[in-house]
């Protein structure tokens, strides 16, 4: 089989045919900061014993003037709302108002994050990716001092951060379709299932690195698209192999796994998958371009 | 040769170790003369045991620069000692710095009475007596405060049957009431709580035993209040309650029980998968990845960790990785016996070609969880310390105890079963 011949340019394609749609929504819509990042307050009620309609209970809080109010039904007598953060006096007059015209209400959930604290972990998710990055970029750098001359450590490094940057935009990109059209939210969550797409990416891409590495000691002399080609053959059977153990222990906690962590599992599904076509079809013909591109 | 059977009964020491500890009926680790002694059960988190999470925001703003660390644990140590009469089993109270803000996050599993646990955390309780010139007077400062009294107790006025606070002052107290009430005598004196006077009694004589009560308009649930936080000190700064989740306990036993099931479900498939494709070294890797299993569990009750959903997403996660170890060395294992290498030749090399791409893809895995967890707060650092706890132990199993397998099997009869 031959990875790295001509075709290579089509391997590019595809990626970026898959990641300019999520490219655009991420442009355009952008992602839908749930209250983890934005700040605001969660409410979740429920009524005893009466149906409950949304415009009612609009109209039953019109006096409270709630910042930013919007409120979903997530059952026939269970609603939802969404507000700016306000203060715990506030939720307190909320209720009693709907007890005024529900009788019991019951608070099934009720979370409320300061615009700092949201602020904060925005700030820290961003600056988590970027010292990831950097601290990978070093490591491989180190890791693959030893490669023979004229090959540069530094590439592979830089070779295997963009094959991780294609995953995360491929997430990325996927949650803001996925959060525009469905109202998915992003929370801390996910930018947890990111990081593991991030390692997981890297993960991969290494033990394809790791493989031309040795060829090139064992092969000296041979050229470096022969040796990239070759190894990616070695580790096929293991990327595939690997992917499918993960791939099912995901897909059960997908199908059968509680609602709460189906969002994030989804984002690890298919940052798994793109890692795993990434490092052998992105990372590596990378690599291959850019060593002929320099070649004296 | 020797060499193999040590490191296979140390295996079955760990391997046995872990699983005892494992046991749910596990009694806790008592070793007095170590002065050692450890709950062996599983910490389950908030979002599977149901409870409140708090931030408060302190404001130093009034403390000097160099002393706002100090203040800082100061209010820890008082949110802390609250936090102890509310009576939940294991609170958690962290520092915490949000920009360049100092907060406190309290959790508090498995509490019913939020509002209650609020007013108690929240309240500044600062006790400050007030007297004035003439009626027409403002207030002004006794400098007689609430760091002078000794204790401060909950009573029921046996005229009136209203709660009142009772409160005794230290021996500075006694001193600073007894002139006070000399210098106020038949004037009023009055008794303000953070922002509000809640009373401005009139002294009809001069106390100089340092007692006095505190008569206000509270319930008995009010009262007490007042007197825990009396008795625990007032917070050193203003506070502001910044973020509050509460997390309804019913949310908790369905997911974890659908989590573990799909999990369960998960390493059965890997376990099929891993017989099925690699046969008897597939096989003993699933034994591995038992023992794995056994002593990552071990670890979470001896550390101890506090599970998380996330944490339990983070540890099926590192199943994955430690499967990975075994097949990169399976494939390897196959290419090495396609070149004619012998069986025990094969299985050498196979580890130790392998190894480098183990440890370079584990090494920037765990990178990444170590900036997790200095960053990350709460569910993300819970499930970077489950990944990172997995891919270490993954490091051992995978590679240590499979290979001893393998060795082991290498030259006995049982070699002919090994086919790749």
């Amino acid at each position: 089989m031959n990875f790295m011949g001509p075709k290579k340019k089509w391997w590019f394609i595809i990626s970026g045919l898959v990641i300019l749609p999520g490219i655009l929504s991420l442009v355009f819509w952008g992602l839908r900061l749930g209250i983890d990042f934005k700040g605001g307050t969660i409410l979740e009620l429920k009524s005893k014993n009466e149906k409950v309609k949304t415009e009612e209970v609009k109209n039953a809080l019109k006096p409270l003037n709630l910042p930013g109010l919007t409120i979903v039904s997530t059952g026939p007598s269970s609603f939802l709302l969404k507000t700016a953060p306000i203060e715990p006096q506030t939720v307190d007059k909320i209720k009693e108002s709907l007890k005024e015209k529900y009788g019991q209400i019951e608070e099934i959930r009720y979370e409320t994050v300061g615009p700092v604290v949201g602020q904060d972990l925005k700030r820290k998710a961003i600056w988590a990716v970027v010292l990831a990055c950097v601290g990978i970029i070093l490591y491989i750098a180190w890791a693959f001092r030893n490669i023979p001359k004229p090959y540069s450590s530094f590439k592979f490094g830089l070779c295997a951060i963009i094959a991780l940057l294609h995953d995360v935009l491929v997430v990325l990109g996927t949650f803001s379709i996925v959060g525009h059209f469905l109202g998915y939210e992003v929370d801390a969550y996910f930018i947890t299932a990111l990081l593991t797409v991030l390692g997981f990416s890297v993960h991969d891409t290494i033990v394809v690195f790791d493989r031309i590495r040795e060829n090139l000691k064992r092969l000296p002399g041979v050229n470096f698209e022969t040796i990239a080609n070759e190894s990616v053959a070695q580790t096929l059977t293991r990327s595939i192999n690997t992917s499918m153990t993960v791939l099912l222990t995901l897909l059960a906690l997908f199908l059968l796994g509680g609602e709460s962590t189906k969002p994030f599992v989804l984002a690890l599904l298919i940052g798994v998958t793109t890692g795993t076509y990434s490092s052998i079809f992105n990372a590596t013909p990378l690599l291959v371009v850019w060593q002929r591109r320099s070649k004296p | 040769m020797k060499r193999v059977y040590i490191v296979f009964v140390l295996i079955l020491v760990v391997a046995f170790l872990a699983f005892w500890i494992d046991r749910p009926t596990v009694k806790p680790l008592d070793l007095p003369k170590l002065r050692i002694y450890k709950e062996l059960k599983i910490r389950q988190g908030l979002d599977l045991k149901g409870g409140v999470h708090l931030v408060y925001e302190g404001d130093f703003s009034k403390i000097a620069p160099k002393e706002r660390e100090k203040a800082h644990q100061g209010l820890i140590n008082v949110i802390e000692r609250r936090v102890n009469n509310l009576g939940v089993a294991e609170p958690i109270i962290q520092k915490g710095q949000i920009g360049d803000k100092k907060t406190v996050i309290v959790e508090l599993p498995g509490i019913t009475d939020v509002e209650q646990a609020k007013k108690m955390i929240g309240q500044t309780a600062q006790l400050t007596f007030l007297e004035r010139k003439s009626e027409q007077a403002e207030w002004t400062e006794t400098g007689l405060t609430g760091a002078h009294l000794k204790r401060a107790d909950v009573e029921i006025n046996p005229q009136t049957g209203e709660p009142e606070v009772a409160i005794e002052f230290d021996a500075e107290g006694t001193k600073l009431f007894k002139d006070i009430t000399q210098r106020n005598l038949q004037k009023p004196v009055a008794i303000k709580l953070d922002q509000d006077i809640i009373s401005a009694p009139t002294v009809q004589t001069v106390i100089e035993e340092g007692k006095g009560v505190i008569t206000g308009k509270f319930d008995i649930k009010e009262a007490k209040t007042l007197a825990i936080n009396l008795n625990s000190g007032a917070l050193p700064v203003p506070t502001k309650l910044i973020e509050q989740r509460n997390i309804s306990a019913t949310l908790g036993p369905e997911s974890i029980k659908k989590s573990l099931i799909a999990g369960l479900l998960g390493i059965i498939l890997i376990a099929l998968f891993m017989t099925l494709f690699y046969k008897t070294p597939g096989f003993l890797a699933v034994v591995a990845l038992a023992i794995y299993a056994g002593i990552v569990l071990a670890l979470f009750k001896l550390i101890p960790v506090t599970l998380t959903l996330a944490g339990l997403a983070g540890f099926i996660l590192s199943i994955g990785m430690a499967v990975d170890a075994n097949i990169l060395i399976f494939e390897r294992m196959k290419e090495e016996l396609r070149t004619g290498k012998t069986l025990g030749a094969a299985i050498e090399d196979g580890f130790k070609r392998a190894w480098s791409s183990i440890r370079d893809s584990n090494i920037s895995s765990l990178i990444t969880c170590l900036i997790l967890i200095w960053l990350g707060s709460g569910l993300v650092r819970g499930f970077a310390v489950t990944l990172a706890i997995g891919i270490l132990v993954s490091m051992f199993t995978a590679i240590t105890v499979t290979r001893t397998f393998l060795r082991l099997a290498v030259g006995t009869r049982m070699e002919k079963f090994i086919k790749i």
